[in-house]
């Protein structure tokens, strides 16, 4: 036996895991293709926050007089403000490598495919550095995420020159004229925010009637309002019948409200969502149960082949960071023996647009859905004394309670840093709290987050500054 | 160097208990031995004793606490060493603030809810019993409101025991803690009664204001929590005998001539001498059941049900078939009356082999007790009286007494609890048999 256990994949799922195992004692593996720290660190999370804050930046340069501020002739170096971003992405994958020789975990960099073998299935690397590797552990987890959806019979296809997905959409050489954007999920409206903040005509196109499509009704019209104030372009709901390239750009043919219509760009950006990494890794020998290019796991993570387990991205959405770091950690817990808590944590969602966005638990209507009458809360950051101060009076916090019980079963948020407070309403709602609770807690002033508190109490008839 | 006083358990399945009186105050001097407060069980009242030497630094439960977890700290005793605890320096504003190592904290004010502040941290699933802290998510604890359920019923499956959610949705109305599935022998702990009765006396068509309600001390509740699980989970038969007495009555007004008033013997210490003996003789009825196996006990422990204010509680002549009547007499008389003042010891009245219940004096003919777990048997005894009885082809009159045994069936089947009762009829029929 050489491992314990051996990770495939180092992303934000693979990785933690590893360390988590390493803690427990276990001797560990982790075997990467690519970079440690997968797409999250190299090609995700990180870089895009990177250039967003080099987008929003830029963007308050335009309002420097409402700060009584002026400069002059401000600008930017489109290369550099790239290079920074890869700057910033290096040094975490740089992060992860020091984290893995800290835990004495065994980096093997190569591509890895599943063969039978006992007690769990036999990990055969085919190097970088050439030749081929088998390794056997314990116990195998798959934690080879995702990669963006393509859709080849529409054109919808990176080729890394006119078409972009995440990762082209990272790096260019210049920002884009324009720019069309196909699909308004987080990664879509991230990128159609911080291309708009540097100036490029931005087109967002969504194919279901609001865009957020996962957020609360509310938050997806107030954020419409805030990108189209900003100049961002929708076609809402519309769907793409073909993508074409020219030398110069591309054509997005689409049909928006039952009319024909052509988009013209220099650049298209595929966000229409994730398929799993399940191939070539042999997990059809294996008998591994593949759903919707995901693979099919236990609430621990088995996968009901012996020693083999998946978590994050393969094994299904939320397609999050943090939702694989949790999964990964219960999963090498539970192998373990440690008997990790079973609690029900509800995943927040994050989109780093400008305006933020942010969300955890159920929509207003999808309380409806399940038959809850749910309890809703509002309050504006525009009688909000912090956000006034701040020049930020865009957005809303919304809470939604169960009428019933009084339970915390979503929060909703649009507005400057409130990707920083939704963990408020994580917390409250992994400690089952109510509205009393909510209600009863003091929040510090002058802060955005009182607007959180606000909606707590406005779900009762008690807010205070409206 | 201060030390907490914790409350003792007087039994080893004792989990809390009341802290009925305080024999000291804040600033009495205590010695090793000194009592200083009484601590009440549902069965008894005991006295704490100081270990240590030092001085009443607090007090901190208040007398009159009820549910006191076991081992909570009761009070706090500054030691003899009092070069390394200083007393905290007092009113001086200015150095207020300043920590003062090692020196005792201030003196929290009683609590309120001291059994609450007090409970021991334990790692333990949430199964507090009345009074102590229940952990549970406060939507936890609103569902429960919302369903009428009893929190300290509910088994916690969050962190620590933590009851969340999950927990009270599947949790029953009026679910409370009982045994599990399949454990016929549940700890005697003092676990509240499972309130079975769901509907409120008003739903049930009784007003509201018609009635006082007594609340339940915790003799009301183990006697009932006991009773209703041993009726429900113990396969239970009697078994009924007329027994002639009046030999009996004959031997017991000799022994009482001998021995002189102050040791009077009443029928029922015959009886119980009678019993052990016969046990003697029919050892397969002094035996109790247990999933491992029965449990053949080596002696006639005779619990002897002793009706007391607020409920009955069963003290025990220990190896009565070792013992004559005179001392059976005397130490049945002794414990009767200090069951009647709450003054018996946990240990004179846990355990037991076999169960006298005697309702003769109050006229009662004929009754079948309930087995007192874990007990394979109990005998009730009836009045006796002068009835007409037939011998050969003639009516005669004889005192007549009428005894049932109450049979576990998993231990005692039919026909030994028959031989017992033959055994018990010819010593109490022929009671100079029993000295044999």
């Amino acid at each position: 036996m050489d491992f314990d256990v051996i990770i495939i994949g180092s992303g934000p799922g693979g990785y933690v895991t590893a360390i988590r195992a390493a803690q427990l004692g276990l001797k560990t593996a982790i075997v990467e293709r690519e970079l440690l720290g997968g797409i999250c660190l190299n090609w995700g999370c990180i870089p895009t926050k990177a250039l967003l804050r080099s987008g929003d930046i830029y963007e308050q340069l335009g309002h420097l007089g409402d700060y009584g501020l002026s400069a002059e002739n401000p600008g930017y170096d489109f290369t550099k403000v790239i290079a920074r971003s890869r700057k910033v992405a290096s040094q975490l994958n740089s992060g992860v490598a020091f984290l893995m020789k800290k835990h004495k975990i065994e980096v093997i960099e190569g591509t890895a495919k599943l063969e039978k073998g006992s007690p769990a299935p036999k990990v055969v690397v085919a190097l970088k550095a050439g030749g081929s590797r088998t390794v056997q552990a314990k116990h195998v987890i798959l934690a080879t995420g995702a990669r963006a959806r393509t859709f080849p019979e529409t054109g919808l296809v990176p080729d890394g020159d006119r078409v972009w997905t995440y990762r082209e959409a990272l790096v260019p050489k210049t920002a884009p004229k324009r720019l069309i954007v196909i699909g308004s999920g987080a990664i879509g409206i991230e990128f159609a925010s911080f291309y708009r903040a540097l100036g490029s005509e931005v087109t967002v196109i969504e194919m279901l009637p609001r865009i957020l499509p996962v957020e609360d009704e509310e938050v997806s019209k107030a954020a419409h309002k805030a990108f189209e104030k900003r100049g961002i372009k929708f076609r809402v709901p519309a769907s793409v019948k073909t993508l074409t390239k020219s030398k110069t750009g591309v054509a997005v043919e689409i049909e928006v409200g039952g009319k024909a219509e052509t988009l013209e760009g220099d650049v298209a950006i595929v966000a229409v969502g994730i398929v799993g990494n399940v191939e070539d890794l042999g997990l059809e020998a294996l008998g591994v149960k593949v759903e919707r290019t995901h693979v099919v796991t236990d609430s621990h993570g088995a996968t009901g082949v012996a020693g083999l387990y998946a978590i994050g991205d393969v094994a299904g959405p939320p397609w999050l960071a943090h939702k694989a770091s949790h999964e990964g950690v219960h999963c090498i817990e539970q192998i373990a023996g440690q008997n990790p808590p079973n609690i029900n944590a509800p995943i927040p969602g994050c989109t780093y647009s400008n305006p933020q966005v942010a969300s955890v638990g159920l929509t207003e209507a999808q309380a409806k859905e399940q038959g809850l009458e749910p309890k809703v809360g509002r309050f504006p950051f525009r009688v909000n004394g912090k956000a006034i101060a701040m020049g930020e009076t865009e957005g809303f916090v919304k809470t939604v309670f169960d009428g019933k019980t009084g339970a915390l079963i979503g929060a909703h948020m649009i507005g400057a840093e409130v990707t920083e407070m939704i963990q408020g309403f994580a917390l409250a709602m992994t400690l089952e709290a109510t509205e009393v609770e909510l209600q009863a807690t003091v929040f510090p002033h002058p802060t955005l987050s009182e607007a959180m508190h606000e909606a707590s109490l406005d779900a009762y008839g008690k807010v205070l500054h409206i | 160097m201060s030390i907490d006083v914790l409350m003792p358990a007087l039994s080893p399945t004792m989990e809390e208990g009341t802290l009925a009186k305080w024999h000291v105050k804040k600033g009495d001097q205590v010695k090793s031995g000194d009592v200083i407060a009484e601590i009440e069980t549902d069965k008894a009242t005991m006295e704490v004793e100081a270990v240590d030497e030092g001085t009443v630094e607090d007090i901190l439960v208040p007398e009159g606490t009820e549910g006191v977890k076991v081992n909570a700290p009761i009070a706090r005793l500054s030691g003899e060493d009092s070069g390394s605890a200083p007393p905290p320096p007092k009113a001086d504003p200015a150095k207020a603030e300043a920590p003062t190592a090692e020196a005792p904290k201030p003196a929290p004010e009683p609590a309120p809810q001291p059994a609450e502040a007090k409970a021991a941290p334990t790692p333990a699933p949430a199964k507090a019993t009345d009074g102590g802290r229940v952990f549970a998510s406060p939507l936890a604890r609103r569902i429960a409101e919302q369903k009428g359920i009893d929190l300290s019923g509910v088994t916690g499956s969050g962190p620590h025991g933590r009851i969340v959610k999950a927990d009270v949705e599947t949790a029953k109305p009026g679910q409370a803690r009982g045994p599990a599935p399949g454990q016929p022998q549940p700890a005697p702990a003092q676990a509240p009664a499972a309130p079975r009765q769901v509907q409120s006396l008003e739903q049930q068509g009784i007003a509201a204001g018609s009635y006082d309600l007594i609340p339940l001390d915790g003799m009301r509740k183990t006697v009932a929590r006991r009773m209703t699980e041993s009726f429900r989970d113990v396969p239970h038969f009697p078994l009924t005998i007329d027994l002639e007495i009046d030999n009996l009555l004959a031997a017991r007004s000799k022994i009482n001539g001998i021995l002189g008033n102050d040791a009077r013997v009443s029928v029922n210490d015959m009886v119980i001498k009678a019993v052990a003996v016969a046990l003697k003789r029919v050892p397969e009825a002094n035996a109790s059941y247990t999933p491992e196996g029965i449990a053949m006990h080596h002696h006639a422990d005779i619990s002897m049900a002793v009706a007391v204010p607020g409920g009955l509680i069963t003290p025990i002549i220990f190896q009565a078939e070792t013992k004559g009547l005179a001392q059976i007499a005397k130490e049945a008389k002794d414990l009767a009356e200090r069951a009647r003042s709450k003054k018996l010891k946990p240990e004179e009245f846990q355990g037991g082999t076999f169960s006298v219940s005697n309702l003769g004096m109050f006229g009662i003919k004929n009754f079948a007790s309930i087995i007192n777990e874990p007990q394979g048997a109990i005998l009730s005894v009836g009045v006796g009286e002068k009835r007409p009885v037939v011998r050969g082809d003639q009516l005669a009159i004889a005192t007549v007494m009428s005894v049932t045994l109450t049979c576990d069936h998993r231990v005692v089947d039919g026909a030994v609890g028959a031989r017992f009762l033959s055994a018990f009829r010819a010593l109490i029929e022929d009671p100079i048999t029993m000295i044999v």
